[in-house]
């Protein structure tokens, strides 16, 4: 266990802590101090990431948009985003009454652009968790044992590879409707149909990395000293794999939503709801470019570029926590 | 130092000599099957090719040879990471099995020490985490991890160890860096390390201290060590015994006064005699370097063998058997032993009287 670099004096102090502690009265069992591990560690990355203040501020964005986005119904009428239901006048450009304009229905943008947050945000995290968390864990399982599992390890990991493989050569885009249409309709479909059909560029790349890693001689060393495979996955692959998986998720993020937009334009989306992608297909299908309606393009637009980046302030934080060489040229 | 698995089985005497090995190969041998490469290059890599070696208790052993003759492969497969392609592995006298569990229980006893030692601690891991590796593989997390961890390192000769834990790899110098690696292997108490180059990356001050740190911890632990090296001035200064190796075999073996200070083998000979201190004519091997794919027939060295090229076998009577007949190999025990038909006096490899037909 270690004090973050560049206070030497932390360390001493907290050895004597965990010396004092088991020389005490009941000494602590091996869960508490794991326990005590984990929550020591989890203060440290906290406190690193809390030095870096590009990922601060992706970090207030994110939260800032998805407090909106759960609170929206406390401000945004319902009612008022339907056509029937229209407030205001068609193409209304920005005003008091509309700070962002209204639609070709006169529905306020601001409204959609809160109220599409809530289904865009969701289906971009959920789908991105689907496909990374299962990229993460093929790839990875495929790129150890096809270096260390020795005939039944590669066996295991060529055909997972195949699997990846044939996904990967499927048009994302068919599969995704094909899925979406296949699937009961709703927003979980979505999630499904896009998170199934993006994980396999993250198998590719997390066992690249893991193939790279596995050849390092520390691995070697794990294993020479007695560490199985999980030991060696845990301990030596996935902190090593961590950036690459970081950086595909904030890439993943904006391709989730834009991919929902998508989908939401080809009609297999869920029509009963607002997305930031829906807002965009149905500005484009308004003719709003050629018309020079620019508040009803630029609002969704924008929130996708604003979520993006904000993820990739913070993925970029974290990478730098995560990798002391970064954190130290600081 | 722990007692937790010191008693299952009997301490082992300090004194190396006459005593049953640790630690032995028996007929080790590791081929790998070269794929298919454009322009040749087919076949089956014999890198370690039976191989005998016994390491007694309390012994250090130093392989010798040079690049590529498989004393890398031999470290690796005595520590079950290379699984031997015939042979066995003998510890305490029962052959290692490669079932997780022994392979477990094992290497909690027989630690390796790897040749690069900025390439053998994770960049993400503090030097407390690398210490405290084996440890949590083995135990868990233990009340007393970090007294250990700061004892091991203390005894690797990083003091005061507590100024190290929170320190990366990265900022450490190279000495420092192998000295964690050592204290990552000292941690768990073993009693047999196995060094791979220890210090062919470090700088001739750093190498000193590592080798003193390695005397050290046989003195004090009672450690029994083997070193690979391609150095034989390192062998010279840590070694009881010393074994060379040619193209995947051991061709000498013997104490290192014995084997350094009057040399049997040919080969042995060459290497010696291109050290920059030694005396004579440097004797260059000629002929094309070794390939483990294509093993000579006959002995392995007779290629290039300076014996054979300038006649003296042929007056000796063993020329037709050198390009023929392939030396026994040789037994591993503590006795002085060659693979040359032209320096030894038997099958066994024992060595003729003196100066072996320098005539």
């Amino acid at each position: 266990m270690s004090a973050p670099a560049g206070t030497p004096g932390t360390p001493q102090t907290s050895g004597t802590d965990r010396t004092g502690g088991a020389g005490g009265a009941a000494p602590p069992t091996p869960r508490a101090l794991a326990r005590r591990r984990r929550r020591e560690a989890l203060r440290r990355f906290a406190r690193e990431y809390a030095r870096n203040r590009a990922g601060l501020i992706g970090l207030a964005a994110l939260l800032a948009i998805g407090a909106l986005a759960l609170t929206a119904p406390l401000f945004v009428d319902q009612a008022e985003l339907t056509i029937t239901g229209a407030p205001g006048a068609a193409y209304q450009p920005p005003s008091a009454e509309y700070p962002l304009g209204t639609d070709n229905f006169g529905r306020s943008i601001l409204d959609l652009v809160v109220w599409g947050s809530r289904v865009s945000l969701t289906v971009g995290f959920l789908a991105t968790a689907v496909s990374v968390v299962l990229g993460t864990l093929v790839g990875m399982t495929a790129g150890h044992f096809g270096a260390s599992g020795g005939t039944a390890g590669r066996i295991v990991s060529s055909v997972l590879m195949r699997v990846t493989d044939w996904f990967l050569v499927l048009p994302t885009l068919v599969l995704a409707v094909a899925l979406a249409a296949v699937l009961p309709r709703g927003t979980g479909t979505i999630i499904i149909a896009i998170g199934l059909t993006v994980w396999p560029a993250t198998a590719r790349l997390v066992r690249a990395q893991t193939l790279a890693v596995e050849a390092r001689p520390y691995v070697e060393r794990a294993r020479a000293l007695g560490g199985g495979h999980a030991h060696v996955m845990a301990w030596h692959v996935l902190p090593n794999v961590m950036p690459v998986v970081l950086a595909q998720t904030t890439l993943l993020v904006a391709t989730s939503i834009i991919a929902e937009s998508t989908l939401a334009f080809l009609g297999v989306g869920d029509p009963t709801t607002v997305s930031w992608g829906g807002v965009l297909e149905a500005a484009r299908n308004a003719g709003a470019i050629s018309s020079g309606i620019w508040w009803y393009m630029v609002p969704p637009g924008l929130a996708i570029a604003l979520v993006a980046l904000s993820f990739t302030l913070c993925g970029r934080a974290l990478e730098s926590v995560i990798n002391p060489r970064l954190r130290e040229q600081r | 130092m722990s007692t937790t698995e010191t008693d299952s089985h009997e301490t082992p005497p300090t004194s190396g000599e006459g005593t049953a090995p640790v630690l032995s190969a028996r007929g080790v041998e590791v081929a790998f099957a070269a794929g298919f490469a454009p322009g040749g290059g087919r076949g089956t890599a014999r890198a370690v090719d039976g191989v005998n070696l016994d390491i007694a208790a309390g012994e250090i052993v130093a392989l010798v040879g040079e690049s590529g003759c498989g004393k890398t492969t031999l470290a690796r497969a005595l520590l079950g990471l290379e699984p031997t392609t015939g042979g066995d592995v003998v510890f305490e006298g029962v052959p290692l099995r490669y079932g997780s569990r022994d392979m477990r229980r094992y290497r909690r006893r027989v630690q390796l020490v790897q040749q690069d030692p900025t390439g053998s601690l994770n960049p993400r891991r503090t030097v407390y985490e690398s210490v405290a590796e084996g440890l949590r593989i083995h135990e868990g997390t233990t009340a007393d991890e970090s007294d250990r961890v700061g004892a091991a390192l203390a005894k690797a000769g990083l003091r005061p160890p507590e100024r190290f834990f929170p320190r990366y790899p990265h900022e450490l110098s190279g000495g420092q860096r192998q000295r964690v690696v050592i204290a990552g292997a000292l941690v768990l108490d073993p009693e047999v390390l196995v060094a791979d180059e220890p210090v062919a990356s470090l700088d001739a001050s750093v190498r000193g201290e590592i080798l003193r740190l390695l005397l050290d911890l046989r003195a004090d632990l009672g450690l029994s060590a083997l070193v690979a090296t391609h150095d034989l001035g390192l062998a010279w200064n840590i070694a009881d015994r010393v074994a060379v190796m040619y193209l995947g075999r051991v061709v000498e073996l013997g104490t290192v006064e014995e084997v350094l200070a009057a040399p049997a083998h040919p080969y042995t000979r060459a290497l010696l005699s291109v050290l920059p201190d030694a005396e004579g004519e440097p004797v260059v091997l000629s002929g094309e370097p070794p390939d483990p794919k294509r093993v000579p027939r006959g002995c392995r060295f007779h290629p290039r063998c300076p014996v054979l090229a300038s006649g003296e076998a042929e007056r000796a009577g063993v020329a037709d058997r050198c390009r023929t007949v392939d030396p026994a190999i040789l037994e591993g025990g503590a006795e002085r032993r060659v693979a040359c038909h032209w320096s030894a006096s038997d099958t066994a490899g024992r060595v003729r009287g003196r100066e072996p037909g320098t005539g």
